[in-house]
């Protein structure tokens, strides 16, 4: 028994029999689309809240259009039309700047594909902080001269940050997880690396569980790290409740 | 006597008329788009799959509501225990929310059905038990994941649901002299899902979101008939399109009814 357990989780070894180093290639690939589509997101985010709250009546219907839309369709859904639409129309302007057929790469497309839909909804986190922020101070910074961007780096987003915090952890937890949808289209992140190897070894149960672990511990170590940053950026506020 | 003289109602700020300029420039420029649309791309292949489609909306559905009711009935006990103990069901419980929450759905999902399938073939006794038709299939899975799933997210939403209904209406239940179970069923739950009621439509809409994902381990869903239309016809945009606006009519349709569900409850002014 023990022998036959041993073989089992030799399947996990780093080296090539083993498939653990082909499944930690895949939780980096994941990591690195995670924390691209969340930081693209994230500007789209700052954009939109931006162009929502102070814009004129154009950008505000347009961004509104773009976060109805983007959470009124499934993510998977959304995902696949953006990964063929983004992509082609990428191909083709390039083929238009006389590029030729060129291949786009997966992770960049991933990441563009999770940033259009993180977007839309960081977008809503960070205009709700936006304007919790008290009109006040940013008429304050105003009356000392500053300009909008200014305004903006200095006074609105630092004080908005410990009324986003909660909203944009939560938005990360959904990106590491939104990673593995991108299984589905072809992209070689922990998910879908985790099924061949599963398919070609019939350990299906070892490999998933094992896959399990990963993204469990990745949320962990998120919320670990969530919680230390949610303190350094309440510091100095009354403690509500 | 004479009718008191109405008071006039709250009128909320007015809503921007859809008849602004900039609007109406926007919606000529959808209405071409639309038209484009529907005329340089090709829709010759829908009434060929048009049953399919219907009937992959009413899986789509029946895994849908199926799921969420059968979830919730989970997610209720799963929060209660977080408040009231036994310590241990309560640590339990509080474990299987942070593994579920803490991992994609299609992972546990093809866990399930890649694992556990792969596992319950193994054995004899369950290859000639009566259930045996059953776990051959793929739906089982599919609404086993999304059934846990769902008691997972919405187990936490009632463990903050039923540790937010004030002492006080608990403490006047006892002083009424009602049993442990009649206070949870009369006071205690409805006052609970009362409180969730929003966070659990919203919820429901993210499981609608959810429902595709079914389709990737081959039970024919809306996502899985538009898969095969894509394989059979070779187009890329056109189903997908037809797909999302699928999507958006049954999101657009579930916030409505849950709309009118929250209005017709009666709940004090805030």
């Amino acid at each position: 028994m023990a022998a036959a357990s041993q073989s089992v989780f030799d399947l996990l070894a780093y080296d090539a029999p083993g498939w653990g180093g082909v499944m930690l290639g895949g939780f980096y690939m994941s990591l690195k689309l995670a924390f691209g589509g969340y930081f693209l997101g994230l500007a789209i985010g700052i954009g939109g809240a931006c162009g929502k709250l102070y814009g004129g009546p154009l950008i505000r219907d347009l961004m509104e259009i773009y976060t109805t839309l983007i959470r009124a369709v499934p993510d998977l859904v959304l995902m696949l039309l953006l990964y063929y639409a983004g992509t082609d129309a990428l191909s083709q302007l390039l083929a238009l700047m006389g590029y030729g057929a060129v291949d786009i790469n997966a992770l960049m497309a991933g990441i563009f594909v999770i940033g259009a839909v993180q977007g839309a909804y960081s977008t809503e986190v960070l205009r709700g902080a936006i304007k919790a922020v008290p009109v006040g101070q940013i008429e304050a910074a105003r009356a000392y001269g500053m300009s909008p961007l200014m305004v903006l780096r200095r006074v609105t987003l630092p004080a908005m940050l410990p009324h986003a915090i909660p909203g944009l952890a939560n938005l990360w937890m959904i990106a590491t997880k939104d990673t593995a949808l991108l299984a589905v289209i072809g992209l070689s992140e922990l998910t879908l690396v985790t099924r061949q190897a599963a398919g070609s070894t019939k350990a299906y149960m070892l490999f998933f569980l094992a896959a399990g672990a990963l993204y469990l511990a990745l949320t962990l170590v998120s919320n670990v790290v969530i919680r230390l940053i949610e303190k350094r950026a309440r510091r100095g506020l009354v403690r509500t409740a | 006597m004479s009718e008191p003289a109405a008071i006039p109602a709250y009128v909320p700020p007015k809503a921007r008329s859809l008849f602004e300029p900039h609007r109406l420039v926007l919606m000529a420029i959808f209405a071409v788009m639309i038209f484009c649309i529907a005329w340089f791309m090709r829709w010759d292949w829908i009434p060929q799959y048009s049953g399919k489609l219907v009937s992959g909306i009413g899986e789509t559905l029946l895994m849908l509501f199926a799921t969420t009711i059968v979830g919730f009935f989970f997610a209720v006990p799963i929060g209660l225990v977080q408040v009231t103990g036994p310590k241990p069901l309560a640590w339990l419980s509080l474990v299987f929310c942070t593994v579920i929450r803490g991992t994609p759905l299609l992972l546990q999902l093809w866990l399930l059905y890649y694992g556990l399938g792969s596992l319950f073939a193994q054995y004899p006794e369950i290859r000639q038990s009566f259930l045996w038709p059953y776990l051959r299939q793929a739906w089982p899975y599919g609404f086993a994941a999304l059934t846990i799933s769902f008691a997972a997210y919405e187990g936490e939403v009632m463990r903050g649901a039923f540790a937010g209904v004030p002492r006080g209406e608990l403490e006047a239940a006892q002083a009424f002299g009602m049993s442990r179970f009649k206070m949870f069923w009369r006071i205690w739950l409805p006052r609970a899902v009362h409180r969730a009621l929003p966070t659990l439509n919203g919820e429901t809409v993210l499981q609608l979101k959810s429902t595709p994902l079914i389709a990737t381990i081959t039970v024919v869903d809306v996502f899985g008939v538009i898969s095969r239309v894509r394989q059979d016809t070779y187009l890329t945009y056109e189903p997908l399109l037809l797909l999302a606006l699928i999507y958006l009519c049954l999101t657009g349709l579930l916030i409505l009814g849950f709309r009118t569900l929250e209005n017709r409850i009666p709940s004090r002014g805030a």
